[in-house]
Parts: structure tokens; sequence; C-alpha cells
């Protein structure tokens, strides 16, 4: 118990340290990589929750699909960060009090008033074969399957509305089409063969070249 | 719990609507430029069936599926024919101007289609969960359809104002949300929240707090003043058959929401929320109305007049009597239709080589098309709320409601501001028929949408004068 | 035995934990080798013959070599980040191991998602030749990392919808029970009726490790060397063992998801099942995945580079649909109870 509770307080400091991290640093790609680590560290206490299912996707999903995604397009970008931070003193007054609003109100959701194990009971932890992936698929293929449903045709829409958005076809550039590169078929694709007459040389040129090379013509 | 058959004929208008819309995200891709027509045609017969499939199980009695977290019921089979029918309206009407402006490609339909599926979804939630996800689908598609002019900056703008915005509305409705899930010790569904609402009451801060949250994203979503920042905008940014859509149908999916959550949630809290819609509502008729006069961009007026609207409609909502909420149902489905036929015309008006942005653009339009002009004379007047337009019923239903709870400061105060909004109504009237217009050859619009709008407008007409048949069908939701 | 009982749990771990550390650096330091050795034969060369008896000490020389090298750290790098690069590459590299079982249940840690796990930490290996090409301050290396980012997230996609039909057809994601899934015989092992999986699986496996032919990242012909152009000494060899390492637990992977892992191949055949029952379940594993590891040097010496809009086509325009179809067929063939994979008694 005693080493899960040093494990709880490590993953939590660096969670936090990490978070306060992404919006201090100076550098977007630097900021990227602090919200990895905060993904990281709190997937770690969701491992300690033994929601392993939970925490691995979370890793699997932000830190190794779209957290990739976003540094490739921070890196790319030329973020000037100078004309993004010079208001930040400016509103950080407005910033805190809207921050100090929130706090208040985490504390009556999560205050000792309504949370805590005196409210609560203490979720029972469970046997080391239980399986919460297999729980969880059966949860949301049973109970939840009109909201999973509603959630696959949202992401439907996302695919359609970016590439809708995006998706120029430009014909001035031009590209190779791998597509029908590969359906290109032996024989007739390839080579074009024709047969047409023969030209007559002109004179002046035979003339030029030789009289080897006209011999050899004829 | 394995899923019962009755569960999907429950949803069979969600179902044929997302098949419609994946059907056309298909063929699109089979189809030359020349042949996008087909595109509108399966859109027109999927509403048409979807239509067809509400009236074909839709009953008074209420059904659930999907574990409590679907409900259909008389609201909801209103409230979902009513979206579909303006959505028909939307697809008649910009079918030209998207044409002319190559934009008439797969990608508007299925984004329209996705966007009418979310509003279903939300109209027929029973618990948070489903609503917000209806919620998500339905911005989603709107973000996208506001930039949909890829090469417009105003479009991008206003689509990334709408995106920022709707996400702060969004999150402030999540962060209300998860509060009311902590408030009722782990429960989403409005069933339970009702529970817990009429059980403890203000006693408990923490649903006060998840109340004051939704019902901030519920205004966001209405626009309704202060959280209307972003409507003027998004409407002058976008395309015009866009805001068509944009101002009519989700406004109807808001009504639905701001029913689930305030009424079947929380109801127990009346009191409460009906303040804080008292001050919503009075900021939006007042702010609304006094900023639509100083307007020269029709898109913008019409926003401003959306605001004053969604006070109107909060009005209802506040007296917290069954009345009450049948007329501001009423006054939703009234607007939907004036909001359709409203901009509808502005579309067609923009067929003609120009967009209609202006004021002026509307100048002589009765030289140029008289039944256009009239159509458009009838909705200013319904908007204004002048009998026998159906505006004025509906008008006349929220103020007795407001009236009836003893709030008569509010109603007078209510009259005060659509007399002063009667204003700029008035002036676009004025415009159509006492001055000369800029353009003077006259204005041909095709036979589907002469048909459309007539129809559109005669409905409101009708409505006008027996507003019976809607009134009851509306009573019959809130029982 | 008793005394193995009595240590303390995080000092069983350790113990384990280099047991599988320092074979498998070893079998990396010789692979490098056996890579040059059995390309040269493919190319008619003799490879490396000169350290120790046909050259066998060579990679020791190697290490040696790469540790008194100086590290050089290019002007306007990043510095902290330029050297926690290569650790990033192989920490995860080397943590996918704790849930790979050697033989029936000889693992370090039998956790049920091992599955997810591995794909997770296999995901994080991009990581490290993200940030060495940012780092680096040079034009070359983040061209290198840029390909390696958008390469690695495409194939992951294949290889993560094949190791679902892996989850489909297995019915979990533990390998032990994957394995244990396949018993009966070469033939009810998941190549079979995985077949396409298996090749997916396998192809962006060599892709998201960066082999040949898909090396864009490295593209020497290209880009130089790619994300590690600026790295020298010890840090360069910490990529490079990053990679062997990677490889061989592809090459590990694919043995145990689709070829029975430490099972007999003599399973179910009279003769021949009795008279190799005594060989251990390692030995079977090792050999399969000695395989899958002479593959990768097979492809290499075989193929010219990838041009990298191929790759992206590959990766989105085929692997991605062939292994939705596939998903959707064994989902079938497991609710119909085809035989003889899952016939209903099993």
């Amino acid at each position: 118990m005693g080493f899960e509770k040093l494990l709880f307080y490590i993953f939590a400091a660096v969670t936090l340290f990490a978070a306060s991290m992404v919006i201090t640093r100076r550098n977007p790609v630097l900021s990227a990589l602090y919200l990895v680590m905060a993904f990281v560290s709190s997937a770690a206490l969701w491992l300690l929750l033994e929601a392993e299912f939970l925490g691995i996707v979370l890793i699997l999903v932000y830190v190794g699909a779209v957290m990739v995604l976003f540094l490739f397009v921070v890196m790319m970008l030329n973020i000037d960060v100078a004309t993004l931070r010079a208001r930040f003193i400016h509103y950080l007054p407005l910033g805190l009090i809207v921050a100090g609003i929130m706090v208040f109100d985490m504390f009556l959701v999560l205050g000792p008033a309504d949370f805590g194990l005196d409210q609560f009971a203490k979720p029972q932890s469970q046997p080391a074969d239980y399986n919460n992936t297999a729980a969880l698929g059966q949860i949301l293929y049973t109970t939840y399957l009109y909201q999973f449903e509603i959630a696959a045709v949202i992401l439907l829409v996302a695919i359609v509305a970016a590439i809708r958005l995006t998706l120029r076809h430009r014909p001035e550039t031009k590209y190779q089409d791998p597509s029908n590169q590969v359906r290109v078929r032996k024989g007739s694709d390839r080579v074009r063969l024709i047969t047409m007459p023969a030209e007559p040389v002109p004179p002046s040129l035979t003339a030029t070249l030789g009289a080897t090379h006209t011999e050899m013509t004829e | 719990m394995p899923v019962e058959a009755n569960s999907m004929i429950a949803i069979l208008p969600e179902i044929v609507i997302l098949t419609v819309a994946c059907a056309v995200l298909v063929i699109d891709l089979y189809l030359p430029d020349e042949r996008k027509d087909i595109n509108h045609i399966v859109t027109i017969i999927g509403l048409a069936t979807a239509l067809g499939a509400i009236s074909l199980i839709g009953s008074d009695k209420v059904t659930y599926a999907f574990d409590n977290s679907f409900i259909r019921d008389p609201l909801s089979d209103l409230l979902k024919g009513v979206i579909l029918i303006v959505t028909l309206f939307t697809f008649v009407y910009s079918r030209d101007y998207m044409q002319q402006r190559q934009l008439w490609i797969g990608e508007y339909h299925v984004l329209i289609l996705f966007a009418v599926l979310g509003m279903l979804i939300m109209v027929s939630a029973n618990n948070f969960l489903t609503l917000y996800l209806g919620l998500e689908l339905l911005a989603l598609c709107l973000y996208a359809l506001v930039a949909f002019d890829r090469d417009s900056k105003a479009g991008a703008e206003a689509a990334m104002k709408y995106f920022v915005l709707g996400a702060l509305g969004s999150g402030m409705l999540l962060y209300g949300i998860s509060m009311l899930y902590g408030a009722s010790g782990g429960f989403f569904g409005f069933a339970q929240i009702a529970d817990i609402a009429a059980a403890q009451g203000t006693d408990n801060q923490l649903l006060v707090f998840g109340l004051v949250f939704v019902l901030i994203g519920v205004a966001f979503k209405f626009g309704a003043v202060p959280f209307h920042m972003w409507l003027p905008d998004v409407y002058q940014g976008a395309p015009m058959p866009i805001v068509l859509f944009l101002s009519s149908a989700p406004k109807v999916a808001a009504f639905a929401m701001a029913v689930r959550i305030l009424i079947e949630g929380l109801g127990g809290l009346q009191t409460d929320w009906g303040e804080i819609l008292i001050i919503l509502s009075v900021l939006s008729f007042v702010l609304g109305n006094v900023v639509a006069i100083a307007q020269t961009n029709i898109k913008r007026m019409l926003a401003y007049s959306t605001i004053s609207h969604v006070g109107f409609i909060f009005l209802g909502l506040l007296a917290g009597t069954a009345a009450g909420y049948t007329a501001a149902m009423f006054y939703t489905v009234v607007y939907a239709l004036m909001a359709a036929g409203a901009f509808g015309i502005l579309v067609l008006l923009s067929t003609q080589g120009i967009e209609a942005e202006q004021l002026d653009d509307l100048k002589g339009l009765s030289e140029r098309n008289g039944w256009l002009a009239a159509m458009m004379a009838l909705i200013m007047f319904s908007m204004a709320g002048v009998p026998p337009a159906v505006g004025f019923m509906a008008k006349l239903l929220v103020l007795e409601a407001a009236v009836s709870v003893g709030l008569v400061w509010l109603a007078v105060l209510a009259v005060i501001f659509s007399i002063v909004g009667a204003f700029y109504y008035l002036r676009v009237i004025k415009l159509m028929y006492f001055d000369k217009p800029q353009l003077e050859q006259p204005l041909v619009i095709d036979g589907t949408a002469t048909i459309a709008i007539s129809i559109n407008g005669l409905a409101i007409l009708f409505l006008g004068l027996f507003p019976a048949s809607l009134l009851q069908v509306c009573g019959v939701a809130f029982g | 035995m008793e005394l193995w009982s009595l240590l303390p749990v995080p000092v069983q771990s350790l113990i384990a934990t280099v047991l599988i550390i320092l074979p498998l650096l070893g079998v990396v330091a010789w692979y490098t080798y056996a890579e040059r050795k059995v390309i040269g034969y493919m190319q008619v060369r003799i490879g490396p013959n000169r350290v120790g008896w046909r050259g066998l000490l060579q990679p020791i020389a190697d290490a040696l070599k790469l540790m008194m090298k100086e590290i050089i750290i290019p002007t306007q790098a990043n510095k902290q980040l330029f050297l926690i690069a290569p650790m990033i590459s192989i920490i995860p590299a080397l943590a996918a191991w704790a849930v790979i079982p050697f033989d029936a249940g000889l693992v370090l840690a039998d956790i049920n998602a091992g599955l997810l796990y591995v794909l997770a930490m296999t995901s994080l290996g991009v990581y490290g030749v993200i940030i060495a090409g940012w780092a680096s301050n040079s034009k070359y290396a983040f061209l290198g990392s840029l390909r390696a980012a958008a390469q690695i997230v495409a194939y992951e996609i294949a290889m993560g919808f094949a190791l679902v039909g892996v989850l489909v057809a297995a019915g979990s994601l533990n390998f032990s029970a994957i394995v244990m899934a396949q018993q009966g015989g070469v033939w009810h092992w998941f190549w079979l009726p995985l077949l396409p999986l298996f090749g997916v699986y396998y192809i962006s496996g060599v892709a998201e490790t960066n082999r040949a032919p898909f090396d864009v990242a490295e593209g020497e012909s290209e880009i130089v060397a790619g994300f590690h152009v600026e790295y020298s000494g010890m840090a360069f060899a910490i990529f490079f063992l990053a990679e062997y390492a990677n490889m061989v637990l592809i090459a590990m992977l694919t043995t145990l998801m689709f070829f029975g892992g430490w099972l007999s191949p003599f399973q179910g055949i009279p003769v021949l099942e009795s008279l190799f029952a005594g060989v251990p379940g390692i030995i079977w594993l090792l050999i399969k995945t000695f395989f899958f590891m002479f593959t990768f040097l097979w492809l290499r010496a075989t193929f010219p580079r990838y041009r990298y809009d191929q790759i992206m086509r590959l990766g989105w325009k085929v692997f991605i649909p062939i292994t939705i179809v596939w998903i959707l067929v064994v989902a079938l063939a497991v609710v119909f109870e085809v035989s003889p994979w899952w016939s209903a008694t099993a």
C-alpha cells in the first residue's frame, strides 16, 4: 500500500509539473513535449486506479498518434511566440480570477462535503484476473450502444469536414499517381509501336554526314 | 442487455437520415459534376422518408429505447417533423445559389444531413450524454458548413469565431453536466436528475452551480444576450443557404435541449432558472431589437432579430406553466418557419448575379418580382407581430403566459420593444414597395422554389388565421 | 527455488528484467554482425572477417569504437533534448519486452492487456526519432524526423487493425492466451486464418522500425542519414540498439501472434510429436523468431527503397482497407465457429 501511495505522489507531482511547464514554456515544441509527459504520467495514475485499459489507450491514442501529429505541425510552423506572449501579463489578472472561480467550483464538487471516503464507499479492488477491457467492451456495446454509434458518426463527420475544408485539386501541380502507375499493363501501356514510312534524307544532310553513312542507310 | 427490435424501430427516422447521408457520401464520388442533382434528389427523398417514418411510429404514447437514453414522445415527433420540413425548404431554396457558386457538391448535402441527424438525436435525448453527443454532431457539421465556401475569407473568419465560441459554450455545458453528474451521485439521465432536483432543490449547492453552467451552455446555443456575440458575425460571414439552415432548424433543436434539460431534468429548480431566464430574455429582446435598427447588412439585421426572438421564446419558458411551454414551443416552430422563409427569399434574390446582403439590395423588389415581395412582406409582418400573420399569435401567447404568472412588467417591456422592432421589419417592406430598384431586370426564379416559398409564406398566413391545430399539437407535447 | 520466493518482489522483478535485457542486448549485438554477414553473402561478398574467428568479435570491436568516440553536440542544438532523444527511443523498445512470454508461464508481467501495452510502447518509439531530428538543428535530420513521424503514424493504424484481428481471433489481449488459442499444430496457428493480417502486420512492422525498403527516414542517398545524422559515439549507438531491439521485438511478436509462439510445429503429427516432445518451448520460439529476423535482412538485401508517396499509398489505401475487411471476415468466422480454428468445443 505504501509503495502505491509513493507512486501516486510521484506521478501526481510529475503531472502537475509537466502541466505547468506546458503553459509557461516559450518554445511551442517544448510545450507539446511537456504535454506528452503530462499524458504519460496521467496514464500512470490511471494504471494505479486499476483502469489499465484507459491508461494504455491514453498512451496509445493521445501520445502515440495525436501528439505526434501535433508535434509534426508545431515543428513546421514558425510560431512567433513573442507576440503571443506580449499580453500574457496583461491578461494574467483576469485569468487568475477565472482560475480562482474554477478552483472554488472544484472545491464545491470535490470538497470534503461531497467527496471523500465519508461520502462514497471505497471502490472494491478487483481480483487479479479481472479483465476491465472486457468489462468496458461489454458495457460499451450493450448499454451505451446508441451513444457509441453517435460518437462513430461524429468521427465520420470530422473526416468529411476536414477533407471538404482542406482537399484541393491543383491542376497546375504535377505529381505521380501511384494508382495509375501500378495499373500499367505490360505491352500496350508502356511502349507504343507504330509503323511509319522512312523519312527521305535531305541532300544537304547526306553531304555533311559523308559517304559511309549514306551507304549504311541504303 | 441485447438490443431489442423495438429500440431499432424507435430510432427509425435517425436510421433513415444516417443511411441517406452515407448513401449520398458514396454516390457523390461517382457522379460527374453535371449530374450532382442526383444528390439533391436522394436527399429530398430521404428527408421525406424520414418524415414518413416519424408519422409512422408517432403516437401519443411515450417510448424509451437503448436503456433509457432515447425517448420518443409527442414533443420529439413534432420538433423532428419541423426540423425535417425546414431542412427540405433549405435544400429547395439553395439549389440555384449553390450551383452558381460551384458549391453544389455532395458534402453540402452530407454535412446538412449529419447536422439534421445530430438535431434528431438532441430532440430525442433522454440523458445528458446523448444530448451532448447530438449537440456536438450538430455543431461540428455547422462549423464546417459555415466555412463551406473555402475561398471566402469572411467565411473562414466566421467559422473560426463560431468554432471557438461554440467550443466555449459546449465546454460550459459539459462543465455544468459534470457538476450535475456529481450532484446526483453518478447519474446523467434526466429522470434521475429530476428526482434529485425535486428532493434537494437549492439546498444542494452543486446542483445550482451545475444549473448555471448548463444554462449558459443553452443560452450560447440559442444565442441569447449576453452569449450572442457569435451570431451576427457568423450570419454575416457564412454563405446565405447555410445561414438559412443555421437560423432555423438548430433553434428548434436548441429549444428541445432547453426543454429536456430545464423542464424534464431540472424542473424542480424552476423558480431558480426562471429568474435567470428573465434576465436573459429581457437583455435579448432589448438588445436584439435596438441594435437591429442600426444594421445596414440584412444578414446582420436578421441575426439581431433572431436574438430578439430568442428573448420571446425564453419569455414563454420562464413562466414555468404548461401554457407557457406550449406558447414557447409554438413560437419556436413559427420562428423556424419565418427564418426559413426570410433567408430563403434572400437566397433566391442572390441567384441573380448579386449577393443580396445589404438592405439596399431589396429596393424595389415588388417591381422585379411581385409575388416574392409579397411573401417577404408577409414574413416581415409576421416577425414584427402584425396580425393576421402567425407571428402575432405567437407573441400574444408568450405574453399571455408571462402575464398569467404575474410578470406584467415583463410583458409590457416585451410589447414596447417589439414595437421598437417593428420599425426595422417595416423598413424592409418600405424598401421593397416604395423605393426604386437598383437592378431593373425582373427577378425570375425556378418553379420548385416558387412553390416552396409560397407554401412557406402561406403557411405563416394560414397558421395566423387558424392557429388552433398547431397549438393543440404543441399542447399535447406538454400534456 | 525457495530462495527465489524469499526475495522481495522488486528484487525478483529486477533480476528477471536483467535476465531478459542482457540476452536481448547480446542478440542485438550479433544481429548487426549477422546483418552484415547475411547481406554480404547475398551480394557475393564475405562480410566482416577480421576480428576474431570469421569476424565473430566484430560487434565488440564496434561497441568499443563507438564508446571511445566523442559525442558531438551541434551548435544551436537543443542540448537537453538532443541527449534525451536516444534514451526516449531505447526505453520503449526495451519496456515492451516486459509482457512477452517466452514459454508457458515464463513471462515478466502477465498482464491482461499485453497486446495493447506492446502497441502503446512501440508507438512511443517515434518520439525519439522526432525529438532527435528537431533538436539536431539540421535540415536533413529534421526532414528525416518528419518522414518518420508521418510514416509511423500511417503504419501504426494498419498495425493496430491487424492486432484487432488477432484479438478477435484469440478472444484475449493476453499474449499467453493468444498463443494458447493457436494450439493444435501448424494449421491451427493464426497465420493461416489471418493470412492477410499477418502480411500487413509484418510489413507494417518493417515500416515501423524504419527498415529497408521503408527506410526513407534514414534514406542515406537522399538525406544522408536522416534523423541521426548529427549523432556520434554512444548516442548514435543507442539509436542503433533501439532499432535492432525493435526489429527483434517485431519478429518475436509475429511469432507469438501468428506462428504459435512456443508451440511445437509438430503438434498433432503422430510420430514427430513424441519425438520432439522434449524440446523446450523457448527453443521453438527462438527458431521462429530468428527466421523472421532473417527475413528483415533478406528484405533489405532484396528490395530497393520505396518512394515516399508509394509508402503513404500502401499504408493508407491498401493496408488499412485490407485489415478492415479481414477483421469483418474474422469476426464472422468466429461468430459462425468456422472449424478447425473456432470450433464450438475449443
